[in-house]
Formats: C-alpha cells, structure tokens, sequence
C-alpha cells in the first residue's frame, strides 16, 4: 500500500501514521449531559467494510495530516486530500 | 437422527477403532458430522462457525442441556480466524478481569481432548517471553507475581535459565542482550482446525445442527425483539441469536444496528520450510513484536504487530512483513538463512481497549461474543463455556463478568497495555 501525499507525491506506508476514522465528531461540549456524545466520540466506531475515511500523518515527509479515503477489504486508495479542520473537530 | 446420522453419532475414537479401521484399510471412516439442511426456528441461532461458536453449542448442549442450536457458517468449518491464528494457548495475563478468564481457557484446553473425545494435539511445551533490560525485567516479575497471586504457574528465569530452553538465541546482541524471560511451562500450542472439527463433531453428536454455506444476510428483530435471521437458505427463526462472528462484528452488528467500539484490522503469520527440531517452546521477543514456535511438520510458525489500520482484506502489507523479519534476525540470527514458504492474514475486532467482550445487546434475545483482538485463539474454550452460559442464563459468568459492552461508557476498561483508546496500538 502507498498513499499519494498531495504535497509529496507517492510514498510507501512506512513514512506515515494512522490515527483512524475521520469522520467521528469531537463533542463541543464539556457538560456532563455531554457523557453520551464523549463516550460515542472516544469509543464507538462506524467501522465499515468498504469505503472509510480516515487520519493519516505524514511523519517522515511533510508533516501535514491527510484525510484518505480507502476500500477496506481491498486497500484500493480512492481519494487523498489534506485533512480539513472542520471535519472530526 | 435417521439411522445413517445416528452411526456418525455413535463412532468414537478409540485403540480399538483405530486398529479396526487399520486392518480394514481405513475405508470405513465416516463423516464426522451431519450435515442438515436448517430447521424452520430453534431455541438458539449461533451466527459464525468458527471455534467460539462451536464452543459455545458444545458447552451450551452439555453444561446447559440446550440442544435446539443451529451454527450458521457462511463458508466451510475452519476458514476463518480459527485456522489462520498461531496456535499459542496461555493465561499469562495481568489485570484481575482478565486472569481467571484466560486460566479457565488454559484449564478447558488441558482436559478438551478427553471431553471432545478428538486429538487436538494440546501440546503444553511452555511460553518463553525473553526480557532484555532492567525495567522489562521490573515489568514481567510483576506479572508473573500476579499470575501467581490467581493460581497461574508462572516463573521468572535468569540468562542461564533462558540459556537451557532456547541455547540458540543471541545473548549478547548489543542493542537488546537477553536478561532472561517469564515462563509459563503449562502454555504451549493446540492444533487449530482440530479444535474446530472437536468441538463441530461434539457439539453434532449432541444435535445441535452445523450449517455450511450459510451466510447470515439479515436479523429480522420487531419491537426490540430478534425473530431469527435470514440467510442464504431462507429465514431461520431463533428465540435466541448468538454473534460469534469476530473480526467481522461490526458488519454483522450493523445488520441489527449495533454500533461497537472495535475497528477491524488484519494480522498476518508466517511459516517457513520444513526443519530438524530447533525450538520446543513458544517463544517471545520483549524489544520487537516478533514470536515464534515450531509446529510438528518442522517449519518454524512466527507473527508481529497487526497492520495497524482498518481492513477487511485477511492479508497484509509489506513493513510488517520486514518489522517482523527485524524482530526475527535481532532474537534468533538463526533464522536468518531459512525461506519463509507462506505467509497470510486473519482479521481481528481490536477494542478500544484491547479486551473482548461477551455480553447481552440492546437488542432483547441478541447476544454478542466479539473484540477478542489478536488473543481469541487461546480463549476460545472459555468463551465458549461463558457465552453459553450468558445465553442459557442470561446473566454474564462470574469469570467474563467484566467483558461488558457499556464498560466502556463507565470507564471500567481494562486495559492491559495502558494504551488509551487506539486500537492499533494493544
């Protein structure tokens, strides 16, 4: 598997970092009655078999935070954008 | 049973039928389960027919007399996690929730082939992890004492006693020199697809029907209530449906709604050709994540780290591959002028906390066997008993009392690595 940065091109798997799902959302909250929102936030994943965007940090090249877009059951790369702040925040 | 099934039901293994069937040219084997077409409804429907779920309609129609039981498998007994795992049985663990659990799964395995009346090749030879520095030392004495403070055989060796069970590996490595290793000696390895086709033919002979080809597409549930599951071969009615579908529990969770805290990722193992006797324990690398045993045919049997990102493919990608042949070369040099014949991958549920889970569901009649990581091999004889349990009772066994699903909402996790909510990092 290689992940084509959009500032560095094609790299192989080493030079990055996953971080996982992109699409949970951080809770704005920091009320109690936001438990539920925190605990589905921190635990509870989607997990599809199929498309899934997700995190990855490239570590060993630009640093920049990428959402990739991948087919889990065959690892086929879809897509590759610069992770977008407002999503998962 | 017709009169057919019921030979299949009556054959035992034994001196005499082996030589029996010895002198008969061994022709008159029989298949060792039958295989019927599914009934309209039963008691319980087991989704998944791989060890957990064999296990749990063994236990479910000996300890709890519930025979009604269909396993729906949606391939053949044994092509999933069950016979694509390393084979390693231990109890080696550390936090309070999870010891006695995995040390009555270490108590199952040591009388499973009298009880399944099948060779599963229960091989106790020992588990050997090796430490090489000081904390690491600090680290494994203290889960050695915590073994032994629930009744687990654990023992604390020096260089030289290292030195006895495993002469061949690189003591002196200047980055990671062996200081000496935690050894189980009642750990060792058990054939995997016998485990499968035991508990398939013992759980059959009870009844209990095992369905092939049998995929489950849908769980039919009406006011909070499972009905049954539709399948490849119709709709199957069940007062009782039972998950046992690891490393695929999101995709099948889905089809009732559950949403899980695991995200599915890929391990892969590895053997290689064929040679003379080398290493006669399970053995474990403490500065990489590289472990090795030798399985009867000679070829050494090793794995590493899982992928470490979501997948489904049952395969994995190259820097595992080198990270573990790293690992490998730093432990045993020896190892380094053998061919690797095979390679694959099994997908596991990693937790968000790196511990299973063996509960009921919002669903009422829908229960969950699942998360078991990297580590559900060795289980499976205790969460077998446990599920079935849970099942026939509806109340969690005392041992697999803390595999809650809401644990993680409560925050009473256990976390034997202390590494937070990362899957891929337990």
């Amino acid at each position: 598997m290689r992940i084509k940065c959009p500032y560095c091109g094609e790299r192989a798997l080493e030079e990055f970092t996953y971080r996982g799902d992109a699409t949970v959302k951080r809770p704005r909250s920091l009320e109690s009655d936001a438990a539920e929102a925190w605990t589905d936030y921190v635990y509870f994943r989607h997990n599809p078999a199929g498309l899934h965007r997700e995190h990855w940090y490239h570590g060993a090249g630009c640093h920049a935070w990428l959402t990739v877009t991948r087919d889990t059951r065959t690892h086929e790369i879809v897509a590759v954008e610069f992770a977008d702040k407002r999503e998962g925040t | 049973m017709n009169p057919y099934e019921r030979r299949i039901a009556s054959m035992r293994y034994s001196l005499a039928s082996l030589l029996a069937n010895a002198v008969t040219g061994n022709c008159n084997w029989q298949p060792v389960w039958r295989e019927p077409e599914p009934k309209p409804a039963y008691d319980v429907v087991i989704v998944g027919g791989g060890g957990h779920g064999l296990a749990t309609a063994h236990y479910l129609a000996k300890e709890h007399g519930i025979t009604n039981v269909a396993v729906l498998e949606k391939s053949y007994l044994g092509s999933g996690n069950v016979g694509r795992n390393t084979t390693i049985v231990r109890s080696n663990y550390l936090l309070p929730g999870n010891l006695p659990f995995y040390e009555w799964s270490m108590k199952l395995w040591e009388g499973l082939e009298q009880d399944l009346n099948y060779n599963a090749m229960v091989s106790q030879r020992g588990v050997l992890n090796v430490f090489h520095s000081d904390p690491q030392r600090d680290a494994y004495a203290r889960r050695g004492n915590a073994m032994r403070l629930h009744g687990v055989d654990a023992e604390l060796l020096d260089r030289d006693g290292v030195r006895k069970l495993v002469p061949f590996v690189d003591f002196d490595n200047a980055r990671f020199p062996v200081r000496g290793g935690l050894f189980q000696a009642r750990g060792g390895t058990v054939r995997h697809d016998a485990v499968a086709w035991g508990y398939a033919r013992a759980a059959d002979r009870r009844g209990v029907d095992i369905i092939q080809n049998c995929e489950v597409t849908g769980i039919r549930i009406e006011n909070g209530r499972v009905l049954g599951v539709e399948t490849a071969k119709g709709f199957v009615g069940a007062n009782k449906v039972a998950l046992s579908v690891a490393g695929s529990s999101s995709r099948v969770g889905a089809l009732a709604g559950l949403r899980l805290p695991i995200e599915s990722h890929s391990v892969q193992a590895f053997v290689t050709e064929s040679i003379k006797p080398l290493i006669d324990v399970v053995m474990t690398f403490g500065a990489g994540h590289f472990y090795v045993s030798q399985s009867d045919k000679g070829g050494l049997v090793f794995g590493g780290d899982i992928e470490g990102y979501n997948s489904y493919a049952q395969r994995g990608n190259m820097p595992v591959i080198e990270d573990v042949a790293e690992g490998g070369m730093a432990l045993m040099p020896v190892i380094g002028r053998l061919r690797i014949v095979r390679s694959w991958g099994g997908l596991l549920d990693m937790t968000m906390d790196g511990s299973p889970i063996i509960d009921k569901t919002p669903v009422e009649g829908l229960y969950f066997n699942g998360g078991w990581c990297y580590g559900g091999f060795k289980a499976t004889p205790a969460a077998g008993w446990c599920f079935a349990h849970l099942l026939a009772r509806d109340e969690p066994h005392p041992y697999a009392a803390a595999y809650r699903l809401d644990r993680f909402a409560h925050g009473a996790v256990i976390d034997e690595k202390g590494m937070g909510a990362q899957p891929n990092l337990h």
